[in-house]
């Protein structure tokens, strides 16, 4: 039987991580993994990473998911792939099946990263084609270049359907609702907003009662729901809608512990494996990383398959005891920094009132998916100057993320050492309008301003990335924050720089009075 | 003392409901009302219940289903879900054909 001193399960973004960690220790690494391409769900992550530098903040997750597969691969790490591991036996047998045939290997340690799929919620119509999971949108638009339909509903408002939402608008389809059952948005509030300003109306306190249709989805009715989650009778609406797509929630894929005997426990957020802060479970020489251990982002996942590489390579003895501590340090600050402020994995469920700085939260954002006009003063990235440009960053809740803070050279914007601040404008800096924190900002949450462009003219830049790019000279409506045509705008300048990774500068005038409320253009 | 711990508790009838017909396990095509049924006919259990329906026993084996099945029957029981085991993860995880379970392969060994 082939040994190899370490065995991945997965080759997504932690059990990649896992194995370069571990070989750059020394060990001899296979990863396996059932899909014919290596990634997980990185190649599909078409939008920029939040975090910091050392998260790989502001990159697009496809580029991440390119370094960490290069990485790998340079370090000697073996990338099986269409490999399907059926069993996780004693002793760290595992049974790999490769096309027709199936193989045994055994390792001295094996990382078991192999994350989670995607829940289901049952309804009348649910198995009608049309009726599909967000993640599996996007492996349909990013992967293989095909729309999912052409109107679309969403099912939940956590992170993955906000960003696949906004996915589906940059593929050119339509999104009719984002629909939730519970009263508040799920996910980033920036991402919220990102859909709001395109126009996509947030139902909140709303479920999906019925799809229907003669052979597929044609229609998706939905209902606000009571306390008590129950429909409250004569709220129905009726979309004519052709795909209904469900992100309502991630369930680790933890079937191999369970059956190699590892101690599990049964959360009301999946049924994941007991372990400590460096991956290992109650198996000794059986580690875990990524999403199967309890789900968290991408950014979180790479880091904590750092951790158990390098926790392997030191129960193998490759990595001596006293460097595995100085190895670990580095890295569980990093994973610390992600795990903190409001959507930190300990404030599930809680209710937030306050920002950290002591800022009473947007309402209307958590209910309607954008700021209000009146709610936007209090905080410290909007700044009133009239007489020059200046950044405005509608960045309300305290999520780890600073690259606006680097993006500015010119000392215009703040956040300091912890990432989960708000960031400050500071109205001494000198904008000179680069737009490089436009660019940089993963949420597109900031805005250049400037109400001294012309007489009786504001301009207002904002981040644009929807193709065909509008050119300079084209005139259309300027849209406020909930998505509503308020009034005529100019483009005056597109700009697409190379730093700016795709995401074009879009600068638009409009009449001075609405430069505090236009932020989205159409034509 | 919940009915888990006394089978004798009595959870009461049958009584149908407006979506029963709808499909839970799409694998094996088993519907909510199947499930209701099964456990007043004393499947209490979801290892039970899967043995009594095939419920989880499809090509996704559970991935999709389990917890909704798991609810269903909490439910019908008046517990928690969490009260209820989950029943036993065994090799293959993912769907295999016979023959190709037994086409098995020794690198680097010498063929006998």
């Amino acid at each position: 039987m082939k040994r190899y001193d370490l065995i991945v399960i997965g080759a997504g973004p932690a059990g990649l991580s896992a194995a370069a960690e571990a070989a750059s220790h020394g060990l001899e690494v296979v990863v396996f993994d059932e899909n014919e391409k290596p990634g997980g769900q990185l190649f599909k992550q078409i939008h920029k990473f939040f975090g910091s530098k050392e998260h790989k903040a502001k990159i697009r997750g496809f580029r991440i998911g390119e370094d960490l597969l290069r990485d790998a691969e340079e370090k000697g790490v073996r990338v099986v792939l269409d490999s399907v591991v059926c069993g996780l036996y004693q002793d760290r047998e595992v049974l790999v099946q490769t096309g027709e045939k199936v193989v045994h290997y055994k390792a001295d340690a094996v990382i078991v990263a192999t994350g989670a799929s995607e829940n289901m919620v049952p309804f009348d119509g649910w198995t009608l084609p049309g009726v599909i999971g967000a993640g599996a949108a996007q492996t349909m638009m990013n992967l293989h270049g095909i729309k999912p339909g052409k109107k679309i509903v969403m099912l939940g408002s956590g992170n993955v359907g906000l960003v696949v939402s906004f996915q589906l608008l940059q593929a050119g389809c339509e999104v009719l609702a984002v629909v939730d059952a519970s009263p508040r948005v799920g996910g980033y509030g920036v991402h919220a907003a990102k859909l709001a300003r395109c126009g996509v109306p947030f139902h909140l306190s709303h479920t999906v009662i019925e799809a229907s249709g003669e052979e597929s989805v044609e229609r998706v009715t939905i209902g606000q729901v009571d306390k008590n989650w129950q429909i409250v009778e004569g709220t129905e609406k009726t979309f004519d809608a052709d795909t209904l797509c469900l992100a309502v929630g991630l369930s680790p894929m933890s079937q191999l512990l369970k059956m190699a005997g590892c101690e599990m426990k049964d959360t009301p957020l999946g049924f994941v494996p007991r372990c400590d802060s460096l991956g290992r479970t109650s198996i000794p020489g059986i580690f875990v990383a990524g999403d199967v251990s309890g789900i968290e982002e991408a950014s979180a996942a790479m880091i904590e398959g750092r951790i158990s590489g390098a926790a392997a390579a030191e129960y193998l003895g490759f990595l001596d005891t006293s460097l595995l501590d100085e190895t670990l340090g580095r890295f569980e600050m990093a994973l610390q920094s992600l795990r903190e402020g409001m959507f930190a994995p300990g404030m599930r469920g809680k209710e937030i009132r306050e920002t950290e700085e002591g800022i009473p939260v947007s309402t209307s954002l958590l209910e309607q998916g954008y700021l209000g006009d009146d709610e936007l003063e209090r905080f410290p990235g909007v700044v009133e100057q009239r007489d020059a440009v200046r950044p405005v960053i509608e960045c309300t809740q305290n999520i780890p993320c600073n690259p606006c803070q680097d993006a500015c050279k010119k000392g215009c914007i703040s956040i300091g050492e912890k990432i989960t601040s708000l960031p400050v404008v500071n109205s001494e800096g000198k904008c000179t309008a680069c737009g490089m924190c436009v660019a940089a900002c993963s949420g597109q949450a900031i805005f250049l301003v400037d109400e001294s462009f012309e007489s009786g003219y504001a301009s207002v830049t904002l981040p644009y990335e929807f193709y065909p790019l509008p050119e300079a000279g084209d005139r259309g409506r300027a849209l406020d924050r909930s998505g509503k045509e308020i009034c005529d705008a100019e483009v005056v300048e597109i700009k697409s720089l190379k730093a700016f990774d795709s995401t074009n500068l879009l600068t638009m005038k409009v009449p001075l009075s609405y430069a505090g409320q236009a932020r989205f253009f159409r034509r | 003392m919940n009915v888990l711990e006394d089978r004798s508790i009595d959870i009461g009838p049958f009584v149908s409901q407006g979506d029963d017909e709808t499909i839970i396990c799409r694998c094996e095509e088993i519907s909510k009302g199947e499930i209701r049924k099964a456990v007043h006919e004393g499947m209490y259990t979801m290892t039970e219940v899967k043995r009594f329906l095939r419920a989880g026993m499809g090509l996704c084996q559970g991935q999709t289903c389990g917890k909704l099945v798991r609810s269903i029957i909490a439910r019908e029981l008046g517990v928690n879900p969490l009260d209820l085991e989950l029943p036993p993860s065994r090799p293959p995880v993912r769907p295999v054909k016979m023959d190709v379970l037994a086409s098995e392969e020794f690198p680097g060994a010498e063929k006998s």
